[in-house]
């Protein structure tokens, strides 16, 4: 490790320090909020390891998340609480391998409708078995108030950090982008595409699920529509677009403000939000489309030319 | 017997909007993620012609068909053209197509659910039993089954035995050699996404008839109609019609034999099955 | 002169799409040490016996041994690890990366893998042997044509492959550019190493070949050193037509 390692994760150790303090101001508004950035930001940041180098578009973290919420709602009453994200995880994580090996063998457009219909699927399956078995939703009973919930996340994101750290300085991380730049010369390069595309989706699956776990406890009552909605994939995808992709700090960038936003709009248009979301989305795409992240690299690379001139 | 004749009926009206769907990604290159809402347009406007002023909805085809094209055509020079030019690649262009249809679709999900609300919407159209083979069939699907059969007949016969359906052929192989052959081909494009469109629009007008739409339910028909495309190979409009039959039977065996929630599911079965067996498509030669 | 041992080896390689037959049982040899060319008329089937070898398309039938070990069949990345590297006919770099990154992507997934320091220390060494020390951390959009193609070479180079498949890696350079291109060659082949190329240069082809073998029609025609086979009059035909036979 080089200076410039230790400087940034120290750097990232002290920033999650500080954020960790929010529940002591005890303003219960603040924390709803920073939870809510919070699982956007573990949600995106995930994401962004995949779908950044890879360019292919995940819109299944709402399955992941919906299955991970649904390990909480039906294990509570079995398992002791702290067992159920790591095993969301596992069981987001097999799921994600599952996906990938059916559809990242084939071209982009497979697996983007793969995951564009995975949530509904599993939840019109879920929704059969509950009626099957007579109960409709279930409840989830814990002593978690927002402020445990909160630090939960905030270490899972120390993870998604240390293991998107890890990955860009590993071989999968190379190979990744490698594919992501052009996935013939990955192969004749001698790298196992598919594998490697199936093996860094795992991490993103696994991740919604255990988010989706650790959440679960907030909304006391699960149903499938409510675990499994849409949008969620959607916004995921739309912060980490605003952020970009590029680097691993990019999607946090967009989420903070993205969240602040939408608390705004979902209070003042509660009737107009999907719209609103889709032209956001739409504005994204057309004006930033490599998000903050390009927006600072382009204005970094004007100073420094700026700089050689004079 | 009444199950698969149900199927079939069914699959003819997804035919129509994955025929719509082909022509779009098949000849455009756009793989629009927004084409169920268009379809949920066309159910509406059939809905609202009807219980606002008694119109027909057969007779709203004629009226959804060119609005659906003007609609389309307007979307994709303002929207996607600048798309189509940017993108260096295929690959590209088809990663930029998706975002950005799967924020049209947002918007268009948004706009529908503003002007509408979320309520449900059903009206009754010739809700009268028909005996076909002995059993009983809604007169509804019937018709809508004969619309859809009629509509893609029109379509399969200007591509074939028309000079613009051959020059949109002829796209749909190599943009590339199309243009040096003389065909204008951001001009054809546009026009086969505004044909596609139009056509998913009339399938929504068909299928309101007797499915029961909301303002939301357009990406599970997007997602049908791309399985489709998928299944009867990219650019091949007889291999969707005969996908879509398939899908259709798939489904009403799926939906009257184990549960009527599935229907999506049972589409994803379907949809694994090809992937894991033949990705180039059921009729579609190995890519080489 | 063909005395080193057999490196890689086609038996009756063929590849077939739908009624066409690109390939039609081709065999071949190409000994240790030495530059094979493969030439032959447009549409003789030279880049598709290329790509049979690299793995980039799968034979119909026949096959491909490297060093006694069929290869035919296997996917590209299974033929690249045990050592056969290539150009692409249109130059193929990582657009997103520098000219470093892209070299250090052979050296850490070709046939000899590398990692971290030692990756990075052969690409620079790969770079300065093609002549491109000075434009490591230059992004690829900047570079002239001809420096691409040096880029795409010292990424095959970087993996230390058994054999090096070059397709028309001397297409579309200036005079000036051709020179340094047939320089640069040679002096891999100075080196020792083994190459396949496939060129349309007929001056390249006699000043770097050992070996020849001519295709037309899918069907090697002649083979032999470039002297003996360009004077062929079956070779001479193919090229020109019957008239001038």
């Amino acid at each position: 490790m080089t200076t410039r390692d230790w400087k940034n994760l120290v750097l990232g150790a002290v920033l999650l320090g500080i954020a960790a303090l929010l529940p002591l101001t005890g303003d219960a508004y603040a924390i709803a909020l920073g939870v809510n950035i919070a699982m956007y930001g573990v949600l995106a940041t995930s994401w962004a390891l995949f779908s950044g180098p890879t360019h292919y578009i995940s819109l299944a973290t709402a399955a992941f998340f919906g299955v991970g919420t649904y390990v909480t709602a039906s294990g509570i009453d079995v398992l002791p609480y702290w067992a159920l994200p790591p095993l969301a995880g596992i069981i987001g994580g097999i799921l994600a391998g599952i996906v990938g090996l059916a559809t990242l063998r084939l071209s982009g457009v497979y697996f983007v409708i793969f995951t564009l219909g995975l949530a509904e699927m599993i939840r019109q399956i879920v929704t059969w078995r509950q009626n099957a078995t007579g109960h409709k939703g279930s409840y989830v009973l814990t002593d978690l108030t927002e402020n445990h919930i909160y630090w939960q996340l905030l270490g899972v994101a120390a993870l998604v950090y240390l293991a998107g750290w890890a990955i860009g300085r590993s071989r999968l991380g190379f190979a990744l982008r490698i594919i992501g730049d052009d996935e013939q010369v990955a192969s004749h390069l001698g790298i196992n595409t598919a594998v490697s595309k199936v093996a860094l989706f795992i991490v993103p699956g696994a991740v919604a699920a255990i988010v989706g776990a650790m959440i679960a406890p907030r909304y006391i009552y699960i149903e499938p529509s409510t675990a499994f909605t849409p949008m969620l994939s959607f916004q995921v995808v739309i912060m980490a677009m605003l952020g970009g992709t590029g680097r691993l700090w990019g999607p946090i960038v967009g989420v903070i403000p993205f969240t602040l936003l939408w608390e705004v709009i979902s209070v003042s248009f509660p009737n107009q939000t999907t719209l609103l979301l889709g032209l956001c989305f739409l504005l994204i795409v057309y004006l930033l489309p490599n998000g903050f992240v390009g927006l600072f690299q382009k204005i970094h690379a004007r100073a420094l030319s700026k700089e050689a001139y004079q | 017997m009444d199950i698969i004749i149900t199927g079939l009926l069914l699959g003819g009206t997804y035919a129509l909007i994955a025929t719509g769907l082909n022509l779009q990604y098949g000849v455009a290159r756009i793989m629009n993620l927004a084409n169920g809402e268009m379809l949920v347009v066309g159910g509406f406007t059939a809905f609202a012609l009807y219980t606002g002023a008694g119109i027909s909805p057969v007779l709203t085809l004629f009226i959804v068909a060119p609005i659906a094209y003007a609609l389309n055509w307007a979307i994709y020079r303002v929207m996607l053209r600048p798309l189509v030019k940017r993108a260096k690649s295929r690959g590209m262009l088809e990663q930029e197509s998706i975002l950005t249809t799967f924020g049209l679709s947002f918007t268009m999900v948004g706009l529908m659910l503003w002007i509408f609300g979320g309520s449900y919407f059903k009206y009754s159209f010739l809700a009268r039993p028909f005996v076909l083979f002995g059993d009983n069939y809604g007169l509804n699907r019937i018709v809508a089954f004969l619309c859809a059969v009629i509509i893609c007949g029109v379509l399969y016969l200007w591509l074939n035995h028309s000079r613009a359906g051959m020059a949109i052929r002829a796209v749909a192989v190599s943009p590339e050699s199309a243009r040096l052959v003389g065909i204008d081909v951001p001009k054809l494009s546009a026009h086969a996404f505004a044909i596609g469109g139009a056509v998913t629009a009339m399938g929504g007008a068909v299928i309101s008839t007797f499915l029961t739409l909301d303002a939301s339910t357009g990406v599970i028909f997007t997602m049908k109609a791309l399985i489709i495309v998928i299944m009867g190979g990219v650019g091949d409009i007889r291999g969707t019609i005969i996908a879509a039959l398939i899908l259709g039977v798939g489904e009403t065996l799926v939906a009257s034999l184990i549960n009527p929630g599935l229907t999506l599911a049972a589409a994803y079965g379907m949809f694994i099955l090809i992937l894991l067996f033949r990705p180039q498509g059921l009729f579609g030669r190995k890519p080489t | 002169m063909r005395d080193g041992a057999q490196v890689l080896s086609l038996r009756g390689a063929t590849k077939r799409f739908g009624g066409l037959v690109a390939v039609d049982g081709i065999d071949f040899d190409v000994h240790e040490h030495e530059v094979l060319g493969l030439i032959g008329p447009n549409g003789s089937g030279k880049s598709t016996t290329l790509n049979l070898i690299s793995g980039a398309l799968a034979p119909t039938s026949g096959t491909i041994t490297l060093r006694g070990a069929p290869i035919s069949g296997q996917p590209a990345r299974e033929i690249a690890r045990r050592g056969v590297a290539r150009t692409f006919q249109l130059v193929r770099l990582l657009p997103s990366m520098t000219v470093l990154e892209n070299v250090t992507a052979g050296a850490v997934f070709g046939h000899r893998r590398r990692w971290g320091h030692a990756a990075e220390a052969q690409a620079l060494a790969v770079l300065e042997k093609v002549g491109l020390a000075g434009a490591a951390q230059s992004r690829v959009g900047q570079l002239t044509y001809i420096d691409t193609k040096r880029v795409e070479l010292a990424r095959a180079l970087a993996g230390d492959p058994e054999v090096l498949l070059l397709d028309e890696w001397l297409a579309g350079l200036n005079p000036t550019e051709l020179e340094q291109g047939i320089d640069l060659i040679h002096k891999l082949r100075d080196e020792g190493r083994t190459v396949v190329l496939v060129e349309h240069v007929m001056d390249a082809i006699r000043s770097l070949c050992d070996a020849c073998v001519v295709m037309s029609s899918g069907r090697k025609i002649a083979e032999g050193t470039p002297g003996e086979v360009l004077s062929d009059p079956e070779v001479v035909r193919a090229y020109l037509g019957d008239d001038n036979a």
